[in-house]
């Protein structure tokens, strides 16, 4: 998901007190910032909600890429206020980080030099128009299958952050799937768009859940500490189950010939993604990885006299406040 | 007034997710979109008594550059984040003298319009105020980026201030309001105002737009002049 | 870091009266930088109609140790609930 293949650190805590934790997060109990938690427990945490938040400050980027060139007055402003959303999203999920004692911009530094990632669906290109749709209503329709579940998740700063996000949230599918109706209506070229971006972008949907529970020797610990909710496969059928009768709906064709209906477990029988194709999104080669970053990077680089300056002008403010009393 | 929310509305959203810091991407999509929320209501005015069954996507889509009539100083590109906030602030500075000028203007719905905007452009003039302030003040190099930000569009304050027929208020009178605030504020910021008073002419004429617009134009528009018969 | 700008408690008093609430948090390099990225970030949904900023730093917190001893007292203190008592329904609301 925003959180791919996060392992979970190991932990070398007093066993009286992992097991009073355990009972605590069994209990469902939220834990908050300054409890006692695990060593592992924290550091997964970390590097769960900082992948997150990167996620959803790359995740600016490709829908980013359409802001200047949206149709219309208004399709401008719900996308604007849409990525806008994200960026706030991030900063939710940053701040939720920050209470285990990580600061922002460590966590961009991580990012920035490759320790840190974000989701694998932000490396891909948003070519057409009708990407903007396509994003909304498969991307966003994947991620809130993951977040709604994240709202109960242990860590207190964690779940209040996703329910605001969701609350948030609910207009970004919906949005993108108002704009899959205008193109599946529309011209010729309008219905190609369509039909193009849901072939480019469906497997890297797939993808977004992470690869199968059988071969993540992480998911585990992570269940176990509620940070982590649902297996991944268990998210991928539910996605494929409630996304086909839509796809359906808008009399486009999703791209796989094995796509079947199975009566036995009550849903779709799917082909997987390239699941190496995956493995080299993650290590850096997507299609967009390089300008991601590169982008990423400019931001952080040319803000560093902006962030300075406001400082020094704090600074300057309180002296000369002090200086007057 | 349409013409300039929506230029500066669209400059604006170029920097959605590439600002110096998270809250000041989301201050600036914030004013963005109050510009692009203008440029609804006075394109839509504007369509509305050209007839015709014209639309403020009409206006803003179907237009060439010549036919714009916004003012130089908000089709000067975004460059970096000093000049943004400089731009922003002078053009905040002069939308909130004109706007006050609208409230009163004799037609209604002109009068509603500049009533419901002058809300919003007293917000963006005082976060523009307070940056330039800040980054002016703030360090040997913001303040000499910021000074450069000054001296670079400070040509583009005249035109503000030029009268032409189609003026719907006293461009000049606003000239007095203008300055107070401005000159107030780059003395706190540390700022020093240009000497000369030339003034580049042309952009709310039309007459001679920088060579900016029509790339911006051909970027914003290109979606419905390429598919002219498709409703998104 | 050093120029990191300071993290702010953000708290926001909604539309009906009730009281500032904890709505998040957010980096501000003073506390009126604060209050305008406050405005921004935390305000876009009409959320609020008045905004409190403090310095993360500056808030002292109960201890989680002390749990126990701060709140398990009032734990039997049923009787300040109104619940506590019977009133015969023929006396009517109270």
């Amino acid at each position: 998901m925003y959180a791919q293949m996060i392992k979970s650190e190991a932990t070398q805590d007093d066993p009286v007190k992992l097991a009073v934790f355990q009972k605590r997060i069994d209990a469902g109990d939220k834990i908050e910032p300054k409890d006692w938690m695990p060593e592992g427990y924290r550091k997964t945490l970390i590097r769960q909600i900082g992948q997150h938040a990167h996620s959803e400050i790359v995740g600016q980027l490709p829908e980013g890429n359409w802001i200047t060139r949206a149709p219309s007055l208004e399709r401008k402003a719900i996308l604007l206020a849409k990525v806008q959303d994200e960026a706030g999203h991030g900063l939710y999920l940053y701040c939720a980080a920050e209470t285990l004692g990580v600061s922002r911009d460590e966590l961009t530094e991580m990012l920035l030099d490759g320790r840190m990632k974000y989701s694998s669906i932000f490396a891909y290109p948003t070519l057409t128009w009708a990407d903007m749709g396509a994003v909304g209503w498969l991307v966003d329709g994947a991620a809130i299958l993951n977040q709604v579940p994240l709202q109960r998740t242990s860590f207190g700063p964690y779940a209040r952050a996703m329910v605001r996000i969701c609350k948030e949230e609910s207009f970004h599918q919906r949005q993108g799937f108002d704009i899959m109706m205008k193109m599946v209506n529309g011209t010729a070229a309008q219905k190609r768009m369509a039909q193009d971006a849901l072939d480019r972008l469906w497997y890297p949907s797939l993808m977004m859940f992470g690869p199968s529970d059988a071969e993540s020797v992480h998911s585990e610990q992570s269940m176990a500490w509620k940070i982590k909710i649902n297996g991944n496969d268990e998210l991928r059928q539910k996605f494929v189950d409630q996304t086909v009768p839509q796809a359906e709906y808008l009399g486009l064709t999703i791209p796989d010939e094995h796509l079947k209906w199975n009566e036995d477990k009550g849903g779709y029988d799917f082909s997987q993604p390239d699941w190496s194709e995956f493995f080299d999104v993650l290590k850096g080669n997507g299609p967009c990885s390089t300008e991601r970053i590169e982008a990423r990077q400019k931001a952080w680089d040319n803000g560093a006299w902006v962030r300075e300056a406001r400082m020094a002008h704090a600074a300057k403010k309180r002296a000369a406040k002090l200086a007057a009393e | 007034m349409g013409d300039n929310t929506l230029v500066l509305g669209q400059r604006l959203s170029e920097w959605c997710g590439h600002a110096p810091a998270l809250e000041e991407d989301i201050a600036m999509a914030n004013t963005a979109l109050d510009l692009i929320g203008q440029t609804q209501l006075w394109l839509g005015l504007a369509a509305e008594r050209k007839g015709q069954g014209h639309s403020a996507d009409d206006l803003a889509y179907h237009r060439d550059a010549w036919d714009f009539r916004n003012l130089l100083l908000v089709e000067q590109p975004n460059r970096d984040f000093g000049v943004t906030m400089m731009r922003q602030f002078l053009f905040d500075c002069w939308h909130l003298e004109a706007l006050k000028a609208l409230t009163a203007h004799a037609d209604a719905e002109i009068s509603a319009i500049a009533q419901k905007s002058v809300k919003e452009v007293t917000y963006h003039r005082e976060r523009s105020t307070d940056t330039v302030i800040a980054l002016g003040d703030g360090t040997e190099q913001s303040h000499k980026k910021m000074q450069a930000a000054l001296d670079r569009l400070w040509p583009y304050v005249g035109e503000m201030f030029t009268a032409d027929d189609d003026d719907l208020m006293d461009v000049a009178a606003l000239r007095p309001g203008f300055d107070a605030h401005v000159m107030a504020s780059l003395t706190e910021a540390t700022l020093t105002r240009p000497d000369s008073d030339f003034a580049h002419q042309g952009g709310k004429t039309g007459a001679r737009h920088s060579e900016h617009l029509g790339h911006m134009l051909a970027t914003m528009q290109s979606l419905p002049r390429s598919y002219p018969d498709a409703k998104w | 870091m050093s120029n990191e700008w300071p993290l702010y408690e953000v708290f926001i008093r909604g539309q009906h009266g009730l009281s500032h609430r904890h709505v998040g948090s957010l980096h501000a390099s003073d506390a009126e930088h604060a209050i305008q990225n406050a405005r921004d970030v935390y305000t876009r949904r009409k959320e609020g109609v008045s905004i409190w900023v403090v310095p993360a730093a500056q808030i002292t917190a109960s201890s989680p140790e002390d749990k126990g001893a701060l709140f398990d007292p009032a734990d039997d203190k049923v009787y300040r609930h109104p619940t506590f008592f019977d009133i015969p329904d023929d006396v009517g609301a109270m």
